[in-house]
């Protein structure tokens, strides 16, 4: 086996113009694991999610995947490497049924229609939307609509899943089911770092808590160590 | 069409095989009813369209990717193979081939920097292309510039794919329309149409999913020029003599991607709809304002745009469509249509 971990980031700094959204940000995430990214508004989750799956060139550091450099890599060449992710803003296929939307994920590994619609079948199955696989995706409920990002994210097969707020706005009930949803996936041997502002759905199932503050790291621990973390209590309410 | 994948796998596509097979045998023997050249001339020009619109279709309609400069791919088919067949004797057979490859190249040249633009920047950038190869031609001497290019007239039949009646020239664009529509329909079954329309949808969720952007649109416009060159070579056979106006003219990029338009985008019927409508308009307006009426078309493309941007996003078809459930929910025991439209409604 590999011994280099899943990934592993190193000084990574991004900034727009002079605002800067990261900065000298380090972590490695081993496989399997559940990683919880938290922090204020404006902290720089999104940024460095973007970063991370090729969306962004970072301004300075480096990102290794399984060993290998992928600084500045594109969307499609992280995908194709294993690095699958969620949006903020849910961006379904609309014009296609929900089934349809998992077997484009399921198309990065396997081109033949049947055989991607086989799959996307049981992912549809794994985030309970079998029911709703025939209808168009901009008739789901919006907490629908996530999960069938997650559904389309694991088509692709990935070792690492980037979730970005895939709890916010939902009733308790379904933040559990979310958290059972990150848990079976970890099951599935596949790490997660899950961006989640719904501290309830994050903190019972993250193996780690990074926490960003004006785009720096400010801590990094179990959820135990984090919650008691003076600077953490410090970003979150404040002097 | 692209409804009916899921729950529906078997029974309704015997049935559309069926009613393909009828339509093209419809197809087959009209010509043999309808005797008449004006009336023969009519229809071909109706495939024509239709054939055009189809082809335009695979990148404006599926990859969503609006180019309002086809007329550059039809051009080139023209010219190549009319120019294969006046200086070395090529038979059209093998001069629309090359025209089609021409084109696809031309698609990948003009692609890789045009599809950095976005939207309506991507629809202006194929626009300037058209106008500036169009200008290039009328003054290229070696193409006869502006005086355009006449085909032979002694040589006939099928190896030369020039025909002293109408009714040859029926077949061969029927063909070419299959032959369109075919490529169309294996696209739209295969993993290529499923990621044209995930990036029309939403390109940076398709990129996060592995689709380069690049790759996938270079396919369709490749394509999509091919075909639309194949359309072009047989205008020339057909009307013997080409010249910049008649096959670079921006009015034909306009055409082209208004028959698409006014039929209903994205999907397999609506190019021909919109053919057998505009062209029908067309024709029945050039006889009632005689040679007089010039730039009538134009008037009555401008008219469609705005009949179909006001009324109908999405196309004739997709009227029908709203039309269809409109009925089903007020007749019970009805079945609400199942045709989707491109216009989207809004979320609950």
């Amino acid at each position: 086996m590999n011994t280099a971990p899943l990934l592993a980031v190193d000084g990574l700094g991004k900034a727009f113009d002079g605002l800067i959204a990261n900065r000298d940000i380090s972590f490695v995430v081993h496989h399997g694991e559940i990683i919880g990214l938290i922090g204020p508004n404006g902290a720089g989750k999104t940024t460095l999610f973007n970063c991370l799956a090729g969306f962004h060139t970072p301004t300075t550091g480096r990102i290794a995947f399984e060993g290998h450099d992928i600084t500045g890599s594109t969307p499609e060449a992280a995908a194709a490497l294993g690095i699958a992710r969620t949006f903020q803003i849910v961006r379904v296929f609309q014009s296609m049924t929900a089934l349809e939307n998992v077997m484009v994920g399921a198309m990065l590994r396997n081109k033949r229609v049947a055989e991607a619609r086989d799959r996307a079948e049981e992912e549809l199955a794994f985030v309970g939307l079998s029911h709703r696989a025939g209808t168009p995706a901009s008739d789901l409920t919006v907490s629908e609509q996530k999960r069938l990002e997650v559904a389309r994210a694991l088509a692709t097969e990935p070792k690492l899943i980037l979730l970005d707020e895939v709890m916010a706005g939902l009733n308790p009930t379904e933040v559990r089911e979310a958290s059972a949803l990150v848990h079976r996936i970890h099951q599935r041997g596949i790490a997660s770092i899950i961006v989640e502002h719904v501290m309830e759905g994050i903190m019972p199932i993250a193996h780690r808590m990074l926490v960003l503050d004006y785009g720096a790291k400010i801590a990094d621990g179990t959820p135990a160590e984090i919650a008691e973390n003076p600077a953490v209590i410090a970003a979150y309410l404040g002097e | 069409m692209t409804t009916g994948t899921t729950s529906s796998r078997k029974a309704p596509i015997s049935r559309k095989a069926m009613g393909t097979a009828a339509l093209l045998a419809l197809a087959a023997v009209l010509p043999l009813a309808i005797t008449e050249p004006s009336q023969q001339n009519f229809l071909i020009l109706i495939l024509m369209g239709a054939q055009m619109g189809v082809a335009w279709n695979i990148v404006g309609g599926y990859a969503g990717q609006v180019s309002l400069g086809h007329a550059v791919f039809y051009g080139i088919g023209a010219y190549t193979s009319t120019m294969l067949l006046t200086t070395l004797g090529l038979t059209p057979w093998i001069g629309a081939l090359a025209g089609g490859l021409l084109a696809a190249i031309f698609a990948i040249a003009m692609g890789w920097p045009c599809f950095r633009l976005k939207g309506h920047y991507f629809a202006m950038a194929t626009i300037a292309v058209a106008e500036i190869v169009q200008i290039l031609v009328t003054n290229s001497d070696a193409l006869e510039g502006a005086v355009g290019l006449y085909l032979p007239m002694d040589r006939n039949g099928w190896g030369w794919l020039i025909f002293l009646s109408k009714l040859p020239y029926y077949y061969v664009i029927l063909g070419l329309l299959v032959l369109t529509v075919l490529v169309s329909w294996l696209i739209e079954r295969s993993h290529i149409g499923y990621y044209f329309r995930a990036i029309k949808d939403e390109p940076e969720a398709a990129r996060a999913l592995g689709v380069s952007l690049t790759r996938y649109k270079l396919i369709a416009l490749s394509v999509s020029a091919f075909l639309t060159a194949l359309g072009g070579s047989f205008y020339a056979q057909k009307e013997m003599f080409i010249d910049p106006g008649s096959v670079f003219a921006g009015t034909i990029s306009i055409k082209i991607a208004l028959i698409a338009i006014l039929g209903g985008v994205g999907r397999l019927t609506g190019p021909v709809l919109g053919a057998v409508i505009l062209i029908t308009i067309e024709e029945y307006s050039r006889t009632l304002f005689g040679s007089t009426g010039s730039g009538t078309d134009m008037i009555i493309y401008a008219a469609m745009i705005i009949l179909v941007a006001v009324f109908s996003p999405s196309g004739v078809l997709g009227l029908l469509g709203d039309l269809h459930r409109h009925l089903g929910r007020h007749l019970p025991g009805t079945k609400p249509a199942e045709v989707k439209t491109e216009k989207m409604e809004i979320r609950p």
